[in-house]
């Protein structure tokens, strides 16, 4: 019998080939898939690979996704892009995911995220495939030479920290704000911590929630952000074509009673109000009503964490049969190409355009400072992104504030920061 | 010897290597390396520099430019009360020594300050303390001393496994 153990303890000892681990071991675990985006990936391996005379570890576990650099607004973008084509061809990698979206959904999509994997990905959003069950933890270029490389990194065991979250969320609060109101109490200071989402508000939410606390993990500092396989986890994996086989192993993974973490932070979010983080950083968050007034230019609903179909939904059940302000710009960049689809069949996208969203290219975009929607000096943008560090979304003399698709669709009405909670239709 | 450049909490690497400058070639975008907090930074910073800073150094994004900006002006080490997980990783891969520094609040803007790695001693200079460094583990030492993980690499790779 093993002694008790988290979750993120039992995947990287199976990982190691280990029986158990404890936090502050450094061990060696053989990946399980590892990923990366046209940024981070190709471009950066690809040299180091060439000298090195060495090829992919093993091409069936590897996805490239192109979805920074798309699409290519300049011939350097295009530059880079080709090099991933050129590179996933070279190296025989299948699982090429071209301008369809964003890699933490799309991934997802294809049932790529399996519970209880151990998986290196390129991008510090990497943790949002924790959603499932996995232990997905975000790497640098060269850590990633190494992973392609060698199929194996170093893992420093965490400690687990577990949130549990309790209560029903409130009409116009999401799991967006439960990730603002958690930088704010948690902090963002907690590197190499695995953090364990839970509590039955957790088990209440869709996938597609419960993929805006794990990726939002990052922005409290964490390694990964985990929630438990259980019924909507496999309901979610069995609509992508990928059901899970053995659901008792994956149920298993929880964290067994008794196992030791180094906090528990117990939520109870009944009364909470929408969050609003002001600039320069997620921490800076407070109710929405300390922020009301301030007057946008700007307003985008994109990215990995805030433009799924669910996000989709919350901004046009704020925008039905409501206009922009004149003054603001709202831009919206769906997640993925199928988030794209099923917001056109459903009217979703229909909605938002007759209120005046101008809709863009799926892709990581101004999110990353990359994409169309770049802000000016002293533009003020509120944002359903997951960071507002000064200069991310451009000029470093812009201001960003972030927000739940609900706020920032409100916002972008109201053309000042606005509560949600009064303009949100009924469903 | 070096000066010191000494920064609060939260250092993101937005402000080490910008997002919309990430195309720019390594020489250009360290051009903007702090410049939205320090706009002389790049100017200033020169060989055997040290950056001291408060918590969560590096947070952010995966951007390993972030740490070559600091390598290409010369910056010699960073000591920091604690650092974001991708960035500590990025640094020991690149060979850019990191340590965990309780005492960044002793330190002023332009300290003379000497770092000796080998007996693990920060001497300022200025004020004339010495600080006792703690080691990196030695598993992670091994990358840095072999000059980054891709030296470590070639090596393993030279030695058939």
């Amino acid at each position: 019998m093993n002694r008790p153990a988290t979750m993120a303890e039992k995947i990287i000892a199976r990982a190691a080939g280990l029986k158990d681990v404890t936090p502050g071991q450094i061990v060696t675990a053989q990946v399980d898939f590892a990923f990366a985006h046209d940024g981070s990936g190709p471009r950066r391996w690809a040299p180091h690979l060439e000298r090195l005379g060495i090829d992919i570890w093993d091409p069936s576990k590897v996805a490239i996704v192109t979805d920074h650099y798309v699409p290519a607004a300049d011939a350097d973008a295009a530059g880079i892009l080709k090099i991933s084509r050129d590179f996933v061809r070279d190296q025989n990698i299948d699982q090429f995911f071209d301008m369809i979206g964003i890699c933490h959904l799309v991934l997802p999509e294809k049932g790529l995220m399996r519970p209880g994997a151990f998986v290196a990905g390129g991008d510090s959003h990497s943790p949002t495939g924790g959603a499932f069950g996995a232990y997905v933890a975000g790497y640098g270029a060269i850590d990633m030479v190494g992973i392609v490389a060698t199929g194996e990194t170093w893992v420093r065991v965490p400690e687990t920290i577990r949130i549990e979250i309790d209560g029903k969320l409130p009409k116009g609060v999401v799991a967006k704000d439960l990730m603002l109101m958690l930088c704010r109490e948690v902090g963002m200071d907690n590197a190499f911590r695995a953090f364990e989402f839970a509590g039955s508000t957790v088990d209440a939410m869709s996938m597609h929630e419960r993929m805006v606390l794990t990726n939002m993990t990052t922005e409290l500092g964490g390694e990964v952000g985990m929630i438990a396989p259980d019924d909507t986890t496999f309901e979610y994996l069995a609509n992508t074509g990928k059901p899970v086989d053995d659901e008792d192993a994956a149920r298993a993974l929880a964290t067994d009673p008794g196992a030791r973490y180094e906090a528990v932070h117990r939520f109870d979010i009944a009364t909470m109000a929408p969050q609003v983080a002001a600039p320069h950083s997620p921490e800076n968050t407070d109710d929405v009503e300390h922020h009301a007034g301030i007057r946008v230019d700007q307003a985008y609903i994109g990215a990995c964490v805030g433009a799924k179909l669910s996000d989709l939904h919350m901004a046009a059940r704020v925008l039905k049969g409501k206009k922009v302000a004149d003054h603001v710009r709202l831009l919206v960049a769906p997640a993925s190409q199928e988030t794209m689809i099923k917001a056109s069949g459903d009217g979703t996208i229909q909605i938002l355009a007759e209120a005046g969203a101008k809709i863009l290219s799926t892709g990581c975009g101004a999110c990353a400072g990359m994409g169309a929607g770049i802000l000016s000096d002293g533009d003020v943008c509120i944002s359903s992104t997951n960071r507002n560090f000064q200069g991310r979304m451009g000029h470093t003399g812009a201001e960003v504030y972030l927000g739940s698709p609900y706020t920032t669709a409100a916002s972008a009405v109201a053309g000042h920061i606005a509560d949600p909670r009064t303009m949100i239709e009924a469903e | 010897m070096g000066k010191a450049f000494v920064f609060g909490d939260g250092i993101s690497t937005d402000l080490l290597a910008p997002g919309n400058k990430l195309k720019c070639p390594p020489e250009e975008l360290v051009r903007h390396c702090m410049t939205a907090m320090m706009p002389e930074f790049p100017d200033v910073a020169a060989c055997g520099d040290i950056v001291f800073a408060g918590k969560n150094f590096g947070q952010g994004s995966s951007r390993e430019q972030a740490v070559v900006s600091l390598q290409l002006l010369g910056i010699q080490a960073v000591l920091a009360t604690s650092f974001a997980r991708i960035f500590y990783r990025n640094a020991l891969n690149l060979g850019l020594p990191i340590f965990e520094f309780a005492h960044t609040h002793e330190i002023s803007a332009g300290d003379a300050v000497d770092l000796d790695l080998d007996s693990g001693t920060l001497t300022n200079r200025t004020t004339g303390k010495s600080y006792e460094i703690t080691p990196l583990p030695p598993q992670l030492m091994k990358i840095v001393e072999a000059g980054g993980l891709i030296a470590d690499l070639e090596r393993r790779i030279g030695e058939g496994g």
